[in-house]
């Protein structure tokens, strides 16, 4: 019976110290903002767009921004506007599976390496040093170049160079713990060593990985488009922002800014939105941690 | 020797020491890579234009028909003797075809990195110093700005403004305007070759080129530096022996510089290394927007045409050349830290 209190305070703790931050930073609160509109863009952006992304109107072709097309329209007429706001969905796709891909493998390597320790954790350090050893961009080049160029691919290659980050700490978080109090008296009642990690060490390591989660999807972001911008993954026509960029800067040098500026610009807000939530999130998690 | 100078030395051995199985770790992931390719590895070195009898001779230099072991020792071997392999698109070594555009690409990182560490550096001081004031928040949204801005995005709307509509910039074509003969080869920095020359007219036109492709990189880089020196000297100017310099009565210079500043300086030089990460990265897309004729651009042309043995030789180079950056940055702290050789193991 005593323990339900506890948790009711604890709980309407962390709602007033989240109130508290929100309303001590707007940034935060806005960074939340925006976080909404992409995802209400990526879920719902297809349905509401004015103009079909792929439909080519010719004689429309090149128009700088106007009432009927807010971005302008591209080389072979189609709307600028509709392509940037469908190509989220597919962005932001890439890289939630690529983070959430790098969180799972990196949660159990880290997992594993920091609770059980020995050769695994040595072969484990070596491989995520060698994978640090390149250039991380590079290194997705590399593997997409390897593997065969796909969209599949660029989510393996943007999760690869992801998961140093998540085992590492991970790692750190459950080798901290694993002969804490608590864990040996959850070994004392009986349960088993996964049921200790799984159960009782690793929520102690979500809070930062959760900071890293939304830094890491602004990166990932960044890096998917990276690839798409030298040819990689995605293929025209797909609407998708870094390969619109790259279509658009062949126009740049003649005037014709909107193809290029727009699904720039809206790349930058999504990797500006989830850094500045990633900021916001550490506050909340651990404020001492604030630069 | 005295017995500091001697420890020093033995640190720095030992630093050099454990470069090198990071570097063999580097060796069999791009051997891996080299061998991952979905099908026939063979059919793919060979080129699209291949036919049975080339596909064989490739697996043959290769040694593809031989047990996986065999082929590591082989691909070692070759790498001992500078072999990358055969480039498809330009016919000739991959080696031959990297070592002659690294210079370019040298050139634009290097200016890039001197560039943002010249700006980031005393911004982070200065927001550091004056918390609250306005270039404390002139850093801030530099800094979350800087790591917001796709290289590539930035480097279109730079030349957008200054090419096309201010007219002040060359246009973003490679290293040197057609008007102006490239410098005799001597290091391969256009800068310094021309310098060497006295060609000044030459010198002129090769910075002007320079200018738009390093901004474009420095921004990107600037962010981090700049955070972790505000951050690092806030941590410095708060400790104690600040405290104590400040009752001592030292100057506000000598406090300042001489006390917090190199001490912050380690945290600042650690991020360099992954700053390095993200500006040889980055460096790929900068050199494909200005058409800057480097190993990134050549690497772009080689994935567009399934050029296998370029790209993997490219990465390979970058890896190896990310290394000895980070020996490198790792060598600074001997310079840096008086401690050095006493803490390591």
């Amino acid at each position: 019976m005593t323990d339900i209190p506890v948790k009711l305070t604890r709980t309407s703790g962390t709602l007033d110290h989240l109130i508290y931050v929100l309303r001590a930073n707007p940034v935060t609160l806005l960074a939340f903002a925006m976080f909404a509109m992409i995802v209400l863009s990526a879920v719902f952006g297809p349905a509401l767009v004015p103009y079909d992304p792929l439909q080519t109107d010719a004689k429309n072709a090149l128009q700088a921004p106007s009432w009927a097309h807010w971005f302008g329209t591209d080389n072979v007429g189609r709307d600028v506007f509709s392509r940037v706001i469908v190509a989220t969905r597919l962005d932001l796709a890439i890289s939630v599976a690529a983070v959430a891909l790098s969180f799972v493998l990196g949660s159990v390597l880290g997992a594993t390496a920091g609770y059980w320790g020995g050769w695994l954790d040595i072969v484990l350090n070596r491989l995520l040093d060698t994978i640090m050893a390149f250039p991380l961009f590079v290194l997705a080049m590399g593997i997409v170049a390897a593997l065969g160029n796909t969209i599949e691919n660029i989510i393996y290659a943007t999760a690869i160079i992801n998961v140093p980050f998540y085992a590492r700490l991970v790692r750190a978080e459950v080798n901290i713990r694993r002969n804490a109090g608590f864990v040996q008296a959850a070994k004392l009642t009986g349960n088993s060593d996964i049921r200790v990690l799984a159960m009782h060490i690793f929520p102690n390591a979500l809070p930062p990985m959760m900071v890293q989660v939304s830094l890491n999807l602004g990166w990932a972001i960044l890096n998917a488009a990276g690839l798409s911008f030298i040819g990689l993954g995605v293929r025209p026509p797909t609407p998708e922002w870094g390969i619109m960029v790259a279509e658009g800067a062949n126009f740049i040098v003649s005037g014709e800014w909107w193809l290029a500026v727009f699904p720039g610009l809206w790349l930058m807000i999504a990797v500006f939105t989830f850094n500045l939530l990633g900021d916001g999130l550490r506050d909340i998690v651990d404020p001492r941690k604030r630069t | 020797m005295s017995a500091a100078a001697y420890s020093r030395l033995r640190a720095v051995a030992f630093r050099v020491a454990q470069s090198i199985p990071v570097v063999l770790g580097v060796v069999v992931i791009s051997f891996l890579l080299t061998r991952a390719l979905p099908g026939d590895p063979a059919a793919y070195f060979a080129g699209a234009a291949a036919d049975a009898a080339s596909i064989q001779e490739v697996r043959e230099a290769l040694g593809l028909d031989k047990p996986l072991l065999q082929q590591f020792l082989l691909y070692v071997t070759d790498l001992a003797h500078g072999d990358l392999g055969q480039s498809i698109s330009s016919g000739r070594p991959v080696a031959v075809d990297l070592v002659s555009r690294l210079p370019a690409s040298l050139e634009l990182t290097l200016t890039a990195l001197v560039l943002s560490c010249g700006l980031a550096i005393p911004l982070g001081i200065l927001a550091a110093t004056r918390p609250g004031s306005w270039v404390d928040h002139l850093c801030r949204v530099l800094v979350t700005a800087g790591v917001s801005l796709p290289t590539f995005f930035t480097g279109i709307l730079l030349i957008y403004i200054f090419y096309y509509l201010l007219g002040v910039a060359p246009s973003p074509l490679g290293r040197l305007d057609f008007i102006y003969l490239a410098p005799d080869h001597v290091t391969g920095f256009y800068l310094i070759d021309a310098a060497l020359t006295g060609d000044w007219e030459t010198w002129r036109g090769a910075a002007k080129q320079l200018i738009l492709p390093s901004t474009t990189l420095a921004l990107f880089t600037l962010a981090p530096i700049a955070r972790m020196t505000r951050a690092a000297m806030l941590t410095a100017l708060s400790s104690d022996f600040i405290r104590t310099a400040r009752a001592a009565g030292l100057s506000r210079g000598t406090v300042l510089y001489a006390y917090a500043f190199r001490n912050a300086l380690l945290p600042v030089v650690t991020t360099l290394g992954m700053v390095f990460s993200f500006a040889l990265g980055a460096n790929v897309l900068v050199e494909k927007v200005f058409a800057w004729p480097g190993i990134g651009s050549y690497a772009v042309e080689a994935l567009v045409v399934s050029d296998y043995a370029a790209v993997q030789g490219f990465v390979l180079a970058m890896a190896l050349l990310f290394v000895a950056l980070n020996l490198v940055i790792d060598l600074l702290y001997s310079v840096i830290d008086p401690r050095f050789g006493f803490a390591a193991k």
